[in-house]
This record gives C-alpha cells, sequence and structure tokens, in this order.
C-alpha cells in the first residue's frame, strides 16, 4: 500500500500559524549578538515553544544550512548542525530507537556537546595506561 | 545492582559517558520544562542521587496508566529510569506471583522503611471491601500499610489521582482518591487517562532530582500541569480570531480551526499535551482534529458531554466547578456558565451559547 500523504488528505495546515517564528528569530539574533559581545552563550529549547505543524520547519528553513554537521554517538545518535549564522547551532538528539527527544537552538562558537568531556577524558587515560600497562612495555618506548 | 550506589555511579557503570549523561539531563530539562542552563544543577542532582526503591500498587484501574509508560519506546528517558530505580512490587511486570510477590513487597518495605517511593494506579473503593482485593488484601488496607513507610506517593492517572471513572456517578464501589484517604504524607498527582508516558518518567525523575515537586492546587506538578492546553494551543490564534470548526467535516474543521465549538476542554484542561504531546512528540488529540476531553482534571466523565462545547452548563457539574475555580480558572467559560440564566435557558431549548453570547455576558 502507498504510503499516504498529508498532501493526499482533503486537509488543508491552517493559514494562520502562532506568531512565533519571527520572535525566535529575533531571540536567536540578540543571542548571537551577547555571544560576539561577551562569550555568553544561549541554548533555547525548541520544544518549549508552542509551534504550529510546519513552523519547526520554517524556522530551521530560515536559519538554512552552514559548513559544519556532526554526529555524536551516545545514548542514540545527536545531529549538530551550524546553521548558514555561524554560532547558531540546531541540536537534535534522538533516542537508540531514532526518535527525537530533545531539539535545541545553541547559540555558540561550539556546541558543549561537542567538547571532550573531563570525566570521559581520565576514564580514557586510565584505560589507555592500563593498556599499556599490559603490553609490559613492548611498545618499545 | 546495589541500592546505595548512586545514579552517576550506576549511568557509569552501564559504560554511559560523561556526554551520553548530559545528554540525557538536556532532555530531562526539556521535558521538565526548565531552562536548558538548568542542566549543569540536574546533572549535578542526578549524580548523587540514590537509587530509590519503588512499590508499585495498582487498584480499581484499566492498566492503560503501566501500558502508556511500557508502550512508550522513547528508550534513553524511560529506559534509564527504569533501570536506575528498584522496582520492588508492580503486579502487573513483576515475574513472581502469589506469596512470593507479596513477600517481596514486605521485604522492600522492611529494608526501605520511610524511604521508598509508593506509586499508585486506580481508585480505592470504600464500599465492600471485597470490590477489589489483591492476595486477599482489600485496597484501602493495602494502600494504608504501604503508605506508613513511604516517603512520598505518586498517583498516576485520573484514577488514583481524583477517582477516575470508577469515581463517575453513581460511583457504586465508593471509588476515592489516594488523596482522599492519605494525609499525612505528600502526595503528587500525576492525572491523565492516561498521563503522557514522559510524563510519568519526568515527575519520577522530578522527584529523585529535587524532591518533591511545585504542584498546584490539585497536587498536580507545575512543570506538566501549570499551563492550559488553551494556553499552549497551536490552534489558540484561531480562537482569538473567533474562526472555530462547527461540525467534524466542514471548511473550519479542514482548515484546522479552533475546536472550542465541538467540545474541546482545552480552556480548562490543565496538561503538558499541546507541548509535550504524545508518541514521541508527533501529535496530541487536538493536532489530529478532536477536542480535548479534558482527562486530566477532576470529575472529567461527568462533566456534560465531550462534544458539548464549554459553554453549556450540565446537569451536575458543581464540583468540577469548585476544582476548576481552585486551578485558577478566574475568568474561564466554565465558571461563567454557571451562574447564568442564558445558559440554563440554553440548555432548556438545547439551543448552543455561541462567543459572541459569552462576551455580551462577559461586558454586562
Amino acid at each position: 500500500m502507498a504510503e499516504s500523504r498529508l498532501a493526499d488528505l482533503d486537509i488543508e495546515v491552517g493559514d494562520i500559524g502562532t506568531h512565533n517564528v519571527i520572535p525566535l528569530l529575533h531571540e536567536i539574533r540578540h543571542a548571537l549578538a551577547q555571544l560576539l559581545e561577551d562569550g555568553k552563550e544561549t541554548v533555547i529549547d525548541l520544544r518549549s515553544i508552542p509551534l504550529a505543524p510546519g513552523e519547526e520547519a520554517a524556522i530551521e528553513q530560515a536559519l538554512g544550512e552552514g559548513e559544519v554537521q556532526a554526529v555524536l554517538s551516545a545514548l542514540g545518535p545527536s545531529n549538530f548542525r551550524e546553521t548558514s549564522y555561524p554560532g547558531v547551532w540546531v541540536v537534535t538528539h534522538h533516542n537508540h530507537d531514532d526518535k527525537i527527544v530533545g531539539k535545541f537552538v545553541e547559540v555558540a562558537s561550539i556546541p558543549a556537546l561537542l567538547r571532550s568531556q573531563t570525566e570521559d577524558m581520565s576514564a580514557g587515560l586510565r584505560r589507555l595506561e592500563e593498556t599499556l600497562m599490559e603490553d609490559g612495555g613492548s611498545r618499545g618506548d | 545492582m546495589k541500592n546505595d550506589q548512586t545514579l552517576g555511579e550506576i549511568l557509569r557503570d552501564q559504560g554511559i559517558s560523561r556526554r551520553g549523561f548530559l545528554k540525557f539531563c538536556a532532555a530531562t530539562a526539556s521535558l521538565l520544562a526548565l531552562p536548558p542552563g538548568s542542566v549543569t544543577a540536574i546533572a549535578a542532582a542526578l549524580e548523587s542521587a540514590r537509587r530509590p526503591s519503588v512499590i508499585w500498587l495498582s487498584f480499581q484501574e484499566c492498566t492503560g496508566c503501566t501500558e502508556s509508560l511500557t508502550r512508550s519506546d522513547a528508550a534513553s528517558i524511560e529506559d534509564l529510569i527504569f533501570n536506575t530505580i528498584s522496582l520492588d512490587y508492580h503486579h502487573t511486570l513483576q515475574a513472581a506471583s502469589g506469596t512470593g510477590a507479596e513477600d517481596a513487597r514486605q521485604s522492600a518495605m522492611k529494608e526501605n522503611w520511610g524511604k521508598y517511593l509508593l506509586v499508585v494506579d486506580g481508585s480505592i473503593p470504600t464500599g465492600n471491601p471485597g470490590f477489589s482485593t489483591i492476595a486477599g488484601i482489600s485496597n484501602v488496607d493495602m494502600l494504608m500499610e504501604v503508605a506508613a513507610g513511604a516517603a512520598a506517593i505518586v498517583a498516576v492517572g485520573s484514577c488514583a489521582s481524583f477517582g477516575g471513572i470508577p469515581h463517575a456517578s453513581p460511583n457504586p464501589t465508593g471509588a476515592v482518591s489516594v488523596a482522599d484517604l492519605i494525609s499525612d504524607k505528600p502526595v503528587i498527582n500525576v492525572p491523565g487517562c492516561p498521563p503522557i508516558p514522559v510524563v510519568i518518567a519526568g515527575v519520577l525523575t522530578q522527584f529523585l532530582t529535587f524532591g518533591i515537586p511545585e504542584l498546584d492546587e490539585l497536587h498536580r506538578p507545575m512543570a506538566f500541569y501549570g499551563k492550559s492546553i488553551h494556553d499552549r494551543c497551536y490552534r489558540r490564534p484561531f480562537y482569538d480570531k473567533g474562526l472555530f470548526a462547527e461540525t467534524f467535516d466542514d471548511e473550519g474543521a479542514r482548515k484546522g480551526w479552533c475546536l472550542y465549538k465541538l467540545g474541546c476542554k482545552g480552556p480548562t484542561t490543565y496538561n503538558a499535551c499541546a507541548t509535550t504531546k504524545w508518541n514521541e512528540g508527533t501529535s496530541f488529540p487536538i493536532q489530529s482534529g478532536h477536542p480535548c476531553l479534558g482527562c486530566s482534571q477532576p470529575d472529567f466523565w461527568d462533566a456534560g458531554g465531550f462534544y458539548q462545547a464549554l459553554s453549556i452548563p450540565t446537569g451536575d457539574i458543581s464540583r468540577a466547578a469548585v476544582y476548576g475555580a481552585g486551578a485558577g480558572i478566574a475568568a474561564g467559560a466554565l465558571m461563567g456558565a454557571l451562574n447564568r440564566g442564558r445558559k440554563s435557558h440554553a440548555v432548556r431549548v438545547h439551543k448552543k451559547v455561541t462567543i459572541d453570547d459569552l462576551e455580551k455576558e462577559h461586558e454586562k
């Protein structure tokens, strides 16, 4: 059976939205200005704002595509996409079933979760030391 | 898994990286409607939280609340929570039965007296004790026995929170809510028929993270029940412009206009459906073209027809009105409907009251 699409149904998406798209873009503009001014980073939770069907996509479309895309694999994939406005990132967290569990606009030079975390680096160092100990220095240093 | 481990230790034992943990905290902040900047505070609180023992009692219920939680497949949040709590008794989910099951409940209570979390779904019959029993113990007796040693009680679903459908007129079993029987312990109501799965998990997370959350007059967590469906509804602009669907197949319905006149209870219903939504944030009843039934409000089953506009009074809505007023619906259509002669007349002649009629009365 062919997959049904909204456009195939006799339903029109309303032409009156929540009017939250433009204010949100202004909020991002203010946040970017502040990042440049004093380095303060901002995170906006897109799921906390009432949006009509199609408005979330409209925000993403307005922000466009930038130069960087990254994927984090921890408790399911997370996508980090820099928009056409450098410093403005769209961050989407998925679970193991690839369902979205959070969607944010992060205004920062680099999203916090892309940085290596101190705890993970410490654990990694211990692991590397143990591996080298097990090898008994056979790697010839 | 030891009960004295912190949640941070448990997660690390499961091989979850700091990044994964912070991602979980970011999703939790979003779920709890906390500002994204609170991720650090959530992380610190969860790091040091102890693994709690949870006893889950099911009384007069349809198992819909447990189904809601277990059928959700948002694995990151709910699974993590349920992997980090010690669910010591849940008679639908546990493998043990009969004496073994009851022994598990008794030993969990004894080992964690004063510290365990009690979760209840279903209402409690106060008529004949034989109306609902578990292992020969009446629901009232079991609730009182387990509640005595609980740190707090979470009433999941509208039945445990307000009596729900068993409490509906004429209430043949004398069904009551948990809070009707327990007054010496904190009771957190998580109503809904059923509640949104991530809201159930979110309330448990909130309890583990910051203790008893901020509650409204009906003991519901403000994070999820602080705003009305109407306030957060994406169709609200249609309401404000007076654009309503009058039937399920008219131009207004096809254009996605407001469902108020089709009986939507959004203006008097407090829940997170309009923002958290259902099925991993896919949709919620109003987005699917159906009016809100008001299932997270007390006595929603007796609050008039599901397809009657709020402006139409019902025969017996006094209790609903009191609850509505308690929930802060100061200028709600429901309260207006109670005291206006015009609406009584409308019921007698089965005539619908329009928004214009309401506004005219408001101006009087």
